[in-house]
């Protein structure tokens, strides 16, 4: 017998292993790297951290061919004279050239007039650095991805609670009993999510899953409630309605860490009409939240200071304050609200019959009610009472984007998060748990400028580009109350726009409203494609020139790893490099990965060097700041500050002897201080040998109610995470609308709404959560547009970054539209044949997949999956170009004319969320003598000069001594 | 006598393609390898993968359930695939019971793969032998690896724990505690192939939810009662009787 081959055999060559933090998506795991003779061999999860304890996902294992893809930029390009944007012809230069045209240009705008220059980013985990370049540029114009993704998420719980989901915060699923995700498909948070939810079944918690479409998380439900897009609000405010009448809610916990009892004036004739009742209690005038209210105490049967020892309020009733005005506790006012939405009223708009409605509200309160638990942990209020034990109701919700990218989402989001606090849930065992640097203040105190004055030549912005604005005389609107940021954030259109609204960044640039600019970089964000709506519309005013045959955007600068579709409209291209080849940091000044027990950061360590002459964008920003010489960057001999971005990282600190930097472990001189502390020139190699990634557990006592935890929020004032160390109550009514809604009646000096949106202000700047239809539908012939449309992400994939990766693509080579069996049929729709969904913005020709996963009113398909011919390094006949299709082409970035403007951005009034999901359509089926391909489609885009070769067979195996693929 | 099996809990496997991805780059560079993709840029692309996730639609609106079915060699205890091969190149182990493919052997004539029940096994266009799980033999057994990783690639990958890895034959392994405990199955037993492989059913919890749960003696509504209150002065009953 001969001898077997010994498939134990190793491979030959070196072998190194190092540890950094992935980047195939926003979870930052951290990972440890094999090498074989430097080349990726092995990417795993590092089962030292915290975050994924070893775990990874499907992208993060295939790291290896989005490190390796032909599509990776490698030169810098300049856009060939006499070609058209969109046209792909390029001329490779240098990195001196790139510079120098960016130094001159943005030195001449920073100059004359900042706001010329507009910055707009995509997910890209470093804005902390890309905000703070554009603040001392001087320039208002900047913004991430959040306008686009899910600010409601964020202002919606933020608002109301002072933290959010995600990064922010999420559900306990270790001890809760209850789980209720909705809106959710399979990310956000997604390997932890994961990890957590096997758990949680595997512990006997109960998993229900409310969401028009049953896939991913979904599907290991054990309860699928399908609902239909849009109409979440409505589901909340019946819930609460249903938990108020059966009497199912937390009294303790709305009493003393709310608003609830806290009484407001509902005398109209009053000048404070709809404001809190207030004491005249002294109160320190630089306090968020001044604790000057009023409750109505049960036993004397008068009005007390709020939260005096030895009262008891009223939640409930109608009260004359000793002046003669009407009051009545904010709980009151919120049953009132909820009178009418009874479950039978929210099964005809959810389409959840009634009594499933009523069995979710008592499957919450009642698991709320009788599964109490009891830590024995104590801990100490902000008011000075002791207690002995942490109490949790385990019941806890997790939601995203399917709440936040509708226009009604930031009410919609409001109503949730008052459902979960009056099950009593909040930062409790079993419920929601804050991280790091969170709770903050109700806002938060960042605040942009409040004037067009705060903008000038050669200055620093007077503000943070982005903050949480807390009364309307924080918008930032010139003398006309007009806005003065080129995407109309935090303007009267979207006053509480906290992240930007990069969705409007082009169309308004295009069409100069509110002016023209000059330059516009955009980093890392495919706004020719699938993160824009109207893409067609959208890559047309990319390329639009004016009378005297200048363009309107006059200078596009994209910089990006890959050949994306973007890539293809700038003027000037800069190669970024992978996530595999730079320093980066996962900062606590930006969105860090905090766990539910304390704050954790993480860094990036190249683990292989850069592929041709890519440079890391840090890298560009820091070289670009040191030669404009803004003042983070330069000394005042206008020599530079910083060697690159490892050093200034290290040395950088928020303000001169701050101790705050960029990176919260290993500070001080010798890295024994951390959050705080002077720098520390070992800090990287502290991070290194660390598994990249700080993690500070905080004592029990701290990890819980830190909203009111004394012992924490001091904590967090030491540490500098708050500024205040006072008491962040939750707002079951919203003052904060309330001042925004008196500003719009004209019941309030100070800035005023313009007046074509003094309605629209006053209508959706409800104190109180209230359910609409996204404006959309009022704008749809719904008749003629009878069904909803809406994406997902696959788990396979993230946005448009994966179909250049030949294993993922493998997974998802195009998509189908699918329909429910019924639905199609009704329409003629073949399972299968070619179809078009059409809204009243244009259409698309898909193919049709029947599925009985989708509620009837609802049509889905995978987000981002086609692609524009020739675009990531397809070949031309690429299935992803040919039979994939994106659904932007059927979303419009604007709203149709009506009484608020021309041209009002397709987003949330309050936070100018993109309203992504509010698109209706029709579908029938395409004609037997159409083309058999999806429509529309572009012109192939050529391979750019620098970018690698498509081989036609790929046998990867890494190393030196590699087999021969023939 | 050891048999190596995975046990995948469909209970939990959210469907994500952990274990089809990290099983082809473990695979691919080890001595399994390569894993041939073509058109890997190109039209129709496909590749080798050991691994593969299928997901079903059960039922219908609104009862549907969706279910993640990750497939790959089940490494039967009477493989169909081994008596077929004409060269031996397919083979089980004696030692733990892994069904394996001598690619010196192999001459890739297929049979094994119309042997199989299951599907299992996959031709390399490029290199033509047959090609299969290994269950990472060249991981579970390298001592310069720390003992925690000595498991396949998916296992160690999998976000939702979803696969576990062990002795189907130690009774008193967590495999098979798994199996009797969790209503661990075999794909198509009827065959007679003796897979080793399990899959655990899905598995519901629900709530019951009784009248009186509802009739609640902490109601807190009963704190909110305000009766009228008349004035302390007004006349009363007890000013004007003095017997």
């Amino acid at each position: 017998m001969a001898v077997i081959h010994d498939p134990l055999q190793k491979p030959e060559g070196r072998i190194e292993t190092k540890n950094t933090t992935c980047y195939m998506c926003a979870c930052r795991c951290g990972i440890r790297v094999t090498l074989r003779d430097g080349e990726v061999r092995y990417i795993q999860g590092n089962p030292e951290h915290p975050l994924n304890k070893g775990i990874i996902c499907a992208k993060g294992a295939s790291g290896i061919m989005k490190q390796y893809s032909p599509a990776r930029l490698t030169k810098p390009l300049r856009r060939k004279e006499g070609s058209n944007r969109g046209d792909s012809e390029f001329e490779e230069i240098s990195w001196d050239e790139a510079f120098g045209i960016m130094e001159e240009r943005l030195a001449h705008l920073r100059a004359t007039d900042p706001k010329k220059f507009a910055l707009f980013t995509g997910r890209d985990q470093m804005q902390a650095l890309t905000g703070m370049f554009a603040k001392q540029y001087g320039t208002p114009n900047y913004a991430a991805h959040g306008g686009f993704c899910s600010v409601n998420m964020a202002a919606g719980m933020i608002y109301t609670m002072g933290g959010s989901f995600w990064e922010f915060g999420g559900p306990d699923l270790e001890r809760s009993k209850l789980l209720i995700m909705i809106g959710t498909a399979e990310d956000h948070h997604s390997n932890p999510m994961k990890m957590e939810l096997s758990k949680f079944k595997r512990n006997g918690g109960r998993f229900i899953s409310v969401n028009p479409v049953r896939t991913g998380y979904s599907a290991i439900a054990d309860e699928w409630v399908p609902i239909k897009p849009g109409t979440d609000g409505a589901l909340f405010l019946a819930l609460i309605h249903e938990l108020i009448r059966t009497g199912l809610y937390d009294r303790e916990f709305l009493v003393q860490y709310t608003n609830s009892a806290e009484l407001v004036s509902t005398d109209e004739d009053s000048d404070d009409f709809g404001l809190f009742a207030r004491t005249d209690i002294p109160q320190d005038p630089d306090c968020f939240d001044p604790q000057d209210r009023v409750w109505w105490d049960r036993t004397q049967d008068k009005a007390v200071h709020a939260r005096t020892k030895e009262t008891d309020p009223y939640l409930l009733g109608e009260f004359k304050l000793a002046d003669g005005r009407d009051a009545k506790p904010a709980f009151q006012l919120l049953k009132d609200r909820v009178e009418d939405y009874t479950p039978e009223w929210a099964a005809e708009v959810t389409g959840i019959p009634a009594e499933t409605i009523k069995r979710l509200a008592y499957e919450m309160g009642i698991t709320a009610r009788d599964e109490k638990i009891e830590l024995p942990i104590a801990w100490t209020d902000v008011w000075g009472n002791d207690h002995d034990t942490v109490t949790g109701n385990p019941v806890a919700f997790h939601a995203m984007r399917g709440l936040a990218a509708h226009s009604n989402g930031f009410q919609t989001i409001r109503a949730l998060t008052i459902l979960m606090t009056i099950l009593g849930t909040i930062d409790r065992p079993g419920g929601f748990r804050h991280k790091a640097p969170f709770p903050r203040p109700i806002p938060p105190c960042a605040k942009t400028p409040k004037s067009p004055d705060d903008v000038k030549p050669n200055t620093p912005l007077n503000g943070m580009p982005l903050g949480w604005p807390a009364t309307p005389d924080d918008l930032f609107v010139d003398d006309k109350n007009e806005p003065v940021r080129l995407d109309k954030a935090f303007s009267w259109e979207f006053p509480l726009a906290a992240h930007g609204m990069m969705q409007n960044a082009i169309t308004n640039a295009w069409r100069q409203d509110p002016y023209p600019i000059d330059t516009m970089m955009i980093f890392m964000a495919n706004m020719a494609w699938n993160s824009t709506m109207n893409t067609t519309s959208v890559r047309d005013m990319l390329n639009d020139k004016d009378e005297n045959g200048e363009y309107k955007i006059p200078y596009l600068i994209v910089c990006d790893a890959f050949q994306s579709e973007m890539v293809a409209y700038a003027d000037l291209v800069l190669p970024d490099t992978s996530y595999l080849e730079r320093h980066d940091t996962i900062s606590m000044l930006d969105r860090p990965i905090s766990e539910y027990d304390g704050p954790v950061d993480s860094v990036r360590i190249p683990v292989v060097p850069p592929l041709g002459d890519t440079k890391p964008f840090q890298e560009v920003l820091i070289e670009l700041g040191s030669r404009l010489k803004l003042p983070a960057f330069a000394n005042k001999d206008g020599s530079r500050k910083y060697r690159d971005y490892p050093d200034f990282i290290v040395n950088y600190e928020t303000e001169p002897g701050s101790g705050i930097g960029f990176l919260a472990g290993w500070r001080g001189k010798g890295g024994e201080k951390f959050m705080k502390g002077e720098p520390n020139p070992n800090q990287w190699e502290m991070y290194e040998k660390n598994n990249c990634v700080f993690h500070y557990e905080m004592p029990k006592s701290y990890q819980y109610m830190r909203n009111w935890n004394r012992g924490y929020l001091n904590w967090a004032q030491e540490h500098r995470l708050l500024r205040y160390a006072e008491p962040i109550n939750i707002h079951i009514y919203s003052e904060i609308l309330m001042n925004f809604r008196l500003a719009a009646q004209g019941k309030r000096e100070g800035k005023q709404p313009p007046e074509h949106l003094r309605k629209r202000v006053e209508t959706y700047f409800d104190p109180l959560p209230f359910y609409f239809e996204p404006l959309e539908n009022h704008l749809t012939d719904k008749h003629k547009y009878p069904l909803n449309a809406v994406t997902q992400r696959p788990m396979a994939m993230y946005h448009s970054w994966d179909s250049q990766n030949a294993w993922l693509r493998q997974i998802h080579t195009y998509n189908f539209m699918y329909v429910h069996p019924k639905t199609a049929a009704a329409a003629g729709i073949k399972d299968g044949g070619w179809m078009w969904a059409e809204s009243m913005h244009g259409k698309v020709r898909c193919l049709c997949r029947y599925s009985e996963s989708v509620e009837p009113g609802t049509i889905w398909t995978w987000n981002a999956i086609g692609k524009s011919k020739g675009a990531w390094r397809l070949d031309d006949k690429a299935n992803e170009s040919e039979k994939g299709f994106l659904l932007n082409h059927v979303i419009s970035e604007e709203l149709p004319p009506h009484e608020a403007g021309k041209h009002i951005s397709n987003s949330d009034p309050n936070t100018g969320q993109a309203a992504w999901y509010d698109v209706r359509v029709r579908i029938y089926p395409a004609g037997d003598d159409e083309p058999k391909e999806s429509y529309p489609q572009f012109d192939a885009m050529s391979a750019l000069p620098g970018t690698g070769k498509t081989q036609k067979v790929i046998g990867f195996f890494a190393g030196m001594f590699r087999k021969k693929t023939g | 006598m050891t048999q190596l099996a995975l046990i995948i809990d469909l209970n939990v496997c959210v469907g994500c393609h952990a274990c089809v991805t990290s099983c082809k780059e473990w695979n691919t560079s080890g001595s399994a390898g390569f894993m041939t993709d073509e058109n890997p840029y190109g039209k129709d692309p496909t590749g080798t993968f050991f691994n593969r996730v299928q997901t079903y639609e059960i039922g219908e609106f609104p009862s549907t359930e969706t279910l993640h079915f990750p497939k790959s060699c089940l490494h039967c205890e009477d493989p169909p695939c081994v008596p077929v091969c004409p060269t031996g190149a397919s083979y089980k182990r004696k030692e733990d019971g892994i069904v394996l493919v001598d690619y010196d052997k192999c001459i890739g004539c297929r049979y094994c793969s119309w042997a199989c029940p299951y599907g299992a096994r996959e031709i390399d266009e490029k290199q033509k032998v047959m090609k299969k799980c290994t269950l990472c033999v060249d991981r579970i057994y390298d001592e310069e690896l720390p003992e925690s990783e000595r498991k396949p690639a998916c296992v160690l990958a999998c976000p939702t724990n979803a696969r576990l890895f062990g002795d189907v034959h130690d009774s008193e392994s967590e495999v098979s505690s798994t199996i009797r405990e969790e209503g661990g199955y075999q794909l198509m037993p009827e065959w007679g192939t003796k897979p080793a492989n399990h899959y655990l059913p899905r598995r519901k919890t629900r709530m019951h939810i009784h009248e009186d749960e509802l009739q609640r003696a902490d109601n807190p509504l009963k704190k909110e009662e305000r009766g009228p209150r008349a004035p302390v002065d007004a006349p009363t009953l007890d000013d004007s009787t003095s017997w």
